[in-house]
């Protein structure tokens, strides 16, 4: 019989742990260790390295996200908290600013004092409003904070022509439709945010601070309770866990977070509008943290960026151009295995088309634009303008190819294929759908969602959760 | 005194009697055995002490005070812990975590202190994690090392067990409710499962009600046999008194089948 405690497979453990190997290994390793320092770095250099406002401005957006993500994911990725009111305490956040800030009511306080009674209203309604939640779960608690969100856009929509006793004439609150406008810029101890770049450094603090925050709560007993909750509430109550106390403290937490993210909003924004805060932004969000990988703080952000930096991206041909080769390299080094076959690959598809251009080069002229400098040009056919409808044959083509290749299970078949394939994109990409971003932006953007969430569909750097076994 | 007693403690299922009229009585430091056949009502019973279910009747006492209508995590917090026939570990959780999920009532800190990460939020972490380590080491080094980090759906099914053992000692609690512990292991783990039951309460003073089907577990832990069949207490003694008693041995087998015995 075994002695209590003897277990050869534990002790011996060691001999079959895998750990990834080599210099990629290492330094997927060596980030997820140091994301925060990582992110923290290329958030510093990012508005000296992108220069205009609308850069700034984007990153601003992509903050403003990432902050809204992350206290999200306390609500939904660790206490399992359907809520789809989440974007009303954003905008509750933001017409609180501009409610204490502005020439609305003629109040103007100072910037910490606005922030800070904003934070602990909105964390008291939360408490409020999170009381449901103690008792409703899934579905059904989703439905109801949506209810929420609704009152809330209609509340700021309608309450602009309000008849109060001992006033004359109505009184506008919210200023309906128009929203609030001339909202004071921000200034903490003296330092009065006059450019956007400002608000982007003070987002990037609230941010890591936020971040940082998160962590450590992940850690203690509240943290470790919540996501006890959403494992399993019954087991976690006979655990000696206050389930419906940590539930609505999660929804408050949540809550918060949104609002001193929307004050923020409102003083860059300089203004606040209805049609700001709807179930667009809802998904807007709930997509961040999913693509990410709910649960995951890393995650949470990295989604939120994704979200709101390629359209951006997309935007420009250049950008574009970048994001469309950056993901077939990135394709080419992780979907292709054993990676030696790249040896084949890369040097075929070069060959392949210099062959290519030569061969139509030789027969058929017309069908080429003028030679055009340097760079892809060299390899790549340009087809002049009235080859436009080859151009969108070729496209179905791609398609075609493309599928092929996944179909076809004989390696050099498959190779081959594969080669067409790629050809065939860079062709139909440079020669149409480079051109014309305002077409391709979103259609590559879903794409890019798509094959995201079929390669990794417990989110970027989620981790798949395990149910039954 | 009796550190659990229950009195007339009565549950109906729409119209079914599932528990009807039960007295028990759990002294410190005994180890009683709940049996029965199947649907006798067993699990009603720990789920009516843990707060699952409200009784239709009777009471429940704990070191004498009533404990009937409080909230689940309130009774734990007074010291009654159990496990589940059906594991119910937090299996995206890693075994570490799940103990310090179990240590919440002994906690202090508040959020805001935790969020803050300030001195005393990181002592409390530290001690949490080392009192759960202090914890699984009770099962030999089975779930500690670099088990600890590892996720619970990772383990095996009799380690799930000996987690959930683990995590409903970190609650502090002196009363463990232990249902089926030894369901689906194997003869050399039903063994160490009996001498385990017989160190808690030897080496770390628990008294415990445990619910079992194995009768070989039930002879080797026992203080004190309580059958039930149908809701009702048909028998009460030690094991030799209540194997050997008629009215249990046709619950189990049915009428004639004491004749074969």
């Amino acid at each position: 019989m075994p002695e209590i405690g003897t277990d050869r497979w534990v002790a011996e453990f060691e001999s079959r742990r895998v750990r990834r190997e080599g210099p990629w290994g290492r330094l997927i390793e060596w980030s997820s260790r140091r994301w925060l320092w990582l992110f923290a770095g290329a958030a510093i250099v990012y508005p000296f390295v992108i220069g205009g406002d609308f850069g700034i401005r984007v990153g601003v957006n992509a903050l403003l996200l990432a902050m809204l993500a992350i206290g999200l994911n306390v609500v939904v990725g660790y206490t399992g908290l359907l809520d789809l009111g989440y974007v009303a305490y954003y905008g509750l956040g933001a017409y609180g600013y501009a409610f204490l800030a502005s020439d609305q009511f003629g109040i103007h306080l100072p910037t910490p004092v606005v922030v800070a009674v904003v934070a602990l209203v909105v964390f008291g309604v939360g408490l409020v409003l999170g009381q449901p939640a103690r008792r409703l779960v899934g579905d059904y608690l989703a439905i109801l904070t949506l209810f929420f969100l609704q009152v809330f856009v209609e509340l700021a929509l309608n309450l602009d022509r309000l008849d109060l006793p001992f006033v004359d004439g109505p009184v506008s609150i919210t200023g309906g439709p128009n929203g609030i406008a001339g909202v004071d810029p921000m200034e903490i101890l003296g330092f009065r945010f006059g450019q956007v770049r400002d608000y982007y450094f003070l987002l990037l603090v609230l941010v890591i601070l936020l971040i940082v925050g998160v962590t450590n709560l992940a850690r203690s007993r509240t943290g470790v309770g919540w996501r006890a909750i959403r494992e399993d509430t019954l087991a976690a109550e006979h655990m000696t866990i206050p389930s419906g106390r940590l539930k609505v403290l999660a929804y408050a937490f949540g809550a918060t977070v949104a609002a001193v993210s929307g004050t923020v909003f409102a003083a860059v924004q300089l203004g606040v509008f209805p049609q700001n805060f709807t179930v667009a932004l809802l998904i807007v969000v709930y997509a961040a943290l999913v693509l990410g990988g709910e649960g995951s703080i890393p995650g949470a952000l990295v989604g939120a960026l994704i979200i709101a930096m390629v359209p951006e991206l997309l935007r420009t041909p250049a950008g574009a151009r970048l994001l469309f080769y950056g993901g077939l390299l990135v394709a080419g080094l992780t979907l292709v295995r054993p990676r030696r076959r790249l040896a084949v690959i890369v040097p075929g598809l070069l060959l392949f088309g210099l062959a290519v251009r030569a061969l139509v080069a030789g027969i058929w002229p017309g069908l080429v634009a003028a030679e055009t400098a340097g760079g892809v040009d060299r390899w790549l056919l340009r087809f002049s303008a009235s080859a436009d409808v080859v151009v969108s044959v070729l496209f179905v083509v791609t398609i075609a190819v493309a599928l092929a290749a996944v179909a076809v299970r004989r390696r050099r078949v498959r190779d081959a294929l594969l080669i067409l394939g790629v050809y065939l994109l860079v062709l139909v990409w440079e020669n149409r759908l480079v051109e014309e971003p305002s077409i391709t932006r979103q259609l590559l953007f879903g794409a890019l969602l798509v094959v995201l969430m079929v390669a990794r569909p417990h989110g970027l750097l989620g981790r798949p959760r395990v149910e039954v076994v | 005194m009796a550190v659990l007693e229950l009195r007339g403690l009565t549950k109906r299922f729409g119209g079914l009697l599932v528990v009807d009229g039960l007295d028990l009585s759990v002294a410190e430091g005994e180890i009683v055995s709940l049996i029965g056949p199947n649907g006798a009502g067993k699990t009603t019973v720990f789920n009516l002490i843990s707060g699952v279910f409200t009784p239709d009747g009777g009471d429940i006492l704990l070191d004498g005070r009533s404990i009937v209508g409080l909230p689940r995590h309130e009774i734990a917090r007074r010291g009654v812990a159990r496990t589940f026939q059906t594991l119910r570990v937090f299996l995206n959780m890693t075994v570490a975590e799940n103990v310090i999920a179990a240590e919440y009532a002994s906690g202090t800190v508040g959020a805001v202190r935790s969020f803050l990460g300030t001195p005393a939020a990181r002592a409390e972490a530290e001690r949490m994690r080392a009192e759960a380590e202090r914890r699984l080491a009770f099962f030999g080094e089975r779930l500690v090392g670099y088990r600890l980090e590892q996720p619970a759906y990772s383990l095996s099914y009799a380690n799930r067990r000996r987690l959930e053992i683990a995590r409903a000692m970190a609650t502090g609690a002196r009363l463990l409710l232990l249902d089926e512990p030894a369901a689906g292991m194997n003869p050399a783990e039903t063994q160490e499962i009996t001498r385990l039951i017989g160190q808690l309460r030897d080496e770390a003073g628990y008294t415990i009600l445990v619910i079992e089907h194995d009768m070989h577990v039930v002879e080797g832990i026992s203080d004190r046999v309580v059958a039930l069949d149908h809701g009702v207490k048909i028998a009460e003694g030690s094991f030799d008194d209540v194997a050997t008693d008629p009215a249990v041995v046709e619950a189990y087998l049915g009428k004639g089948g004491a004749a074969t015995k």
